[in-house]
């Protein structure tokens, strides 16, 4: 059935161009132009100028200097900082908790579907949902759920947000990104041939072997995939800051996009904030044509 | 774990199964202890929606409490204009979407050109822009457009984050049908409005139909353009809830109704497309 498509596929595409298919994908990629590379090409052109809209008749091209103070200015280095290392630790934590529940979910018993998808829930929770709960009715270091945990366990209570902000935001995040990587690493478990392992148990393996020469090479792909993938989603974490800690305190939990919307919004330093979109783009396209390329060849499996 | 597997070895068939299936009830029981800590935010947020304020606020917390329905009639009050806003705004970028995106995958998946997969490829890579590198043209275009706080304008910004997963998606599944098909359609006399809406779309609608459950889904939840593209007129429920940001106990019980009733319906239909969903958002990078 595959082979056939393939082969007809083939003799497809030596034909013209059918114009009438062109006129059918013309609309979505004119919508998709006109609302995307569009505006970026003004973010690009706008990040040159000192520009803010409270003096908007004071344009002055600056070149780079916007770009040179976000790599200069230790507050502007300290924002791309806290991105890093709320991408890094989330990708960290989900692949770790989330390859946990793989492995637990990777095996026969009583419920598994009802708890695999149970499971998906908190990656389906609104961002801003999760930040308002955490916030007021976990975090709240006096009547938040965790200061009555602690007080249990004989430890005093914390305010998180304010004592370890960065943590906190990485916890929310990682709450939410757990189950996406949960069910790719699912998903490669279990295309784990069983009798590969049989015959590895068989030749006296021991589990930690097994896991470590067999389950973790198989699963490249996946980790790759989810590396890749929460990479690109994780740069765009937005909704959890602004709620749960405004940036704050300080600049303690500001990233990259929260500094746009605040360079934006706030101060309306047009140059500035498009400078640093401008870099957030250069960024997620980098780690983006790698997993386009993963694509790519998993397209060309399928068609052409 | 070793000496286990060891001494299991060396024992009779009897005794292995029944170390097994302890070791496996012990993994089970682990699995939905697991399960319960990683639901407890949500449980113990649906659970304060059915508390009086004072209880929803008491510490140390109530676990055991007659339940209450006042939060939710209250919250529907404020919860509505905000609930009407999503819906529309959900709705037609939804439905936009779809009228521009199902045409372009339905032709390029049965009528693929040169180009086609760069095409593909290229709109797929339009999904993994972040908001931030458009936002500010953005804002400043839809000031001067009035499209400022309008259903209208969100539902612009919408139909770009689904629409590359509207192509992707009904792509995919057109090219999983046979190919066959089509072509006894053509050998038959079919026009391709026919093999579209009579071999095409009556094949691939379970497919189309959870393309459009994650078009819900990423538009309901979304927040970044919804905050910084509406102000209160056109504010959908994202903005609504992240007004709470700042609630000080006064209004746990109320937050929690209106959450719980925020997140419900995309909950269910995330549990209806949960196979979809990972394909959605890895674009088939895993099989």
């Amino acid at each position: 059935m595959l082979s056939k498509s393939v082969s007809t596929t083939q003799e497809t595409k030596k034909k013209p161009i059918n114009i009438a298919a062109t006129l059918l994908v013309l609309p979505a990629l004119v919508y998709l132009i006109v609302s995307t590379q569009a505006p970026f090409l003004m973010t690009v052109y706008y990040s040159f100028f000192k520009w803010n809209l409270t003096i908007p008749d004071d344009r002055p091209f600056i070149g780079l200097s916007n770009y040179l103070s976000l790599f200069t200015d230790t507050q502007n280095l300290h924002v791309m900082l806290n991105t890093l290392v709320l991408m890094l630790s989330v990708v960290v934590l989900t692949i770790l908790i989330g390859g946990g529940v793989a492995l637990l979910l990777n095996r026969p018993f009583l419920g598994r579907p009802v708890v695999r998808t149970l499971f998906i829930s908190s990656f389906l929770v609104m961002p801003v949902v999760t930040a308002v709960v955490w916030k007021n009715m976990l975090m709240n270091p006096v009547f938040g759920f965790f200061a009555w945990v602690s007080q249990q366990l004989g430890l005093p209570a914390v305010d998180y947000l304010s004592q370890y902000p960065m943590a906190s935001i990485v916890a929310m995040v990682t709450w939410e990104w757990t189950p996406f990587a949960a069910l790719i690493l699912l998903t490669g478990l279990q295309s784990m041939p069983e009798e590969q392992l049989e015959a590895a148990r068989l030749d006296g393996c021991t589990p930690l072997q097994e896991f470590w020469y067999m389950l973790l090479p198989h699963l490249s792909k996946s980790l790759e995939v989810v590396v890749l993938l929460e990479t690109i989603f994780l740069m765009q974490v937005y909704g959890e800051i602004y709620t749960a800690t405004s940036g704050g305190p300080g600049i303690s939990t500001t990233t990259i996009p929260y500094f746009i919307y605040q360079k934006a919004f706030a101060e309306y330093n047009i140059g500035l904030a498009s400078a640093a979109g401008v870099l957030a783009v250069l960024f997620t396209n980098l780690v983006s044509s790698v997993i386009l390329r993963m694509i790519g060849r998993n397209i060309q499996g399928v068609k052409a | 774990m070793s000496t286990l597997r060891e001494t299991t070895v060396r024992q009779s068939d009897n005794g292995k199964k029944t170390a097994a299936m302890v070791q496996g009830s012990l993994l089970t029981v682990l699995t939905y202890l697991v399960l319960f800590l990683f639901l407890f935010p949500l449980i113990w947020m649906i659970a304060a929606g059915f508390k009086t304020e004072a209880q929803a606020f008491a510490s140390p917390p109530i676990f055991f409490f007659t339940p209450t329905l006042e939060n939710f009639s209250r919250a529907l009050e404020t919860y509505g204009p905000f609930l009407k806003n999503s819906i529309l705004i959900v709705g037609g970028s939804t439905l936009l979407a779809f009228i521009l995106g199902v045409p372009a995958g339905f032709a390029m998946a049965l009528y693929p050109g040169a180009r086609t997969k760069s095409t593909l490829l290229w709109m797929l890579s339009t999904k993994m822009m972040p908001p931030v590198g458009v936002i500010v043209p953005l804002f400043l275009i839809f000031r001067d457009a009035k499209l400022l706080d309008t259903h209208f304008g969100l539902i612009l910004m919408f139909t770009t984050i689904n629409l590359p997963l509207v192509v992707w998606m009904v792509h995919s599944y057109i090219s999983e049908i046979p190919f066959g098909i089509f072509e006894a359609a053509k050998v038959d006399g079919a026009s391709m409005f026919q093999e579209f809406f009579q071999v095409a779309m009556p094949l691939a609608l379970p497919g189309i139909a959870s393309t459009a459950l994650l078009c819900v889904i990423f538009a309901w939840n979304e927040v970044f353009f919804a905050l910084n593209l509406t102000s209160s007129d056109a504010s959908p429920l994202s903005v609504y809830i992240s007004s709470f940001k700042t609630s000080e106990g006064l209004f746990w019980a109320q937050m929690s109704a209106a959450a719980t009733l925020t997140i419900a319906p995309v909950m269910i239909f995330g549990w209806f497309a949960q196979k979809q969903l990972i394909r959605g958002l890895t674009f088939g990078a895993v099989k």
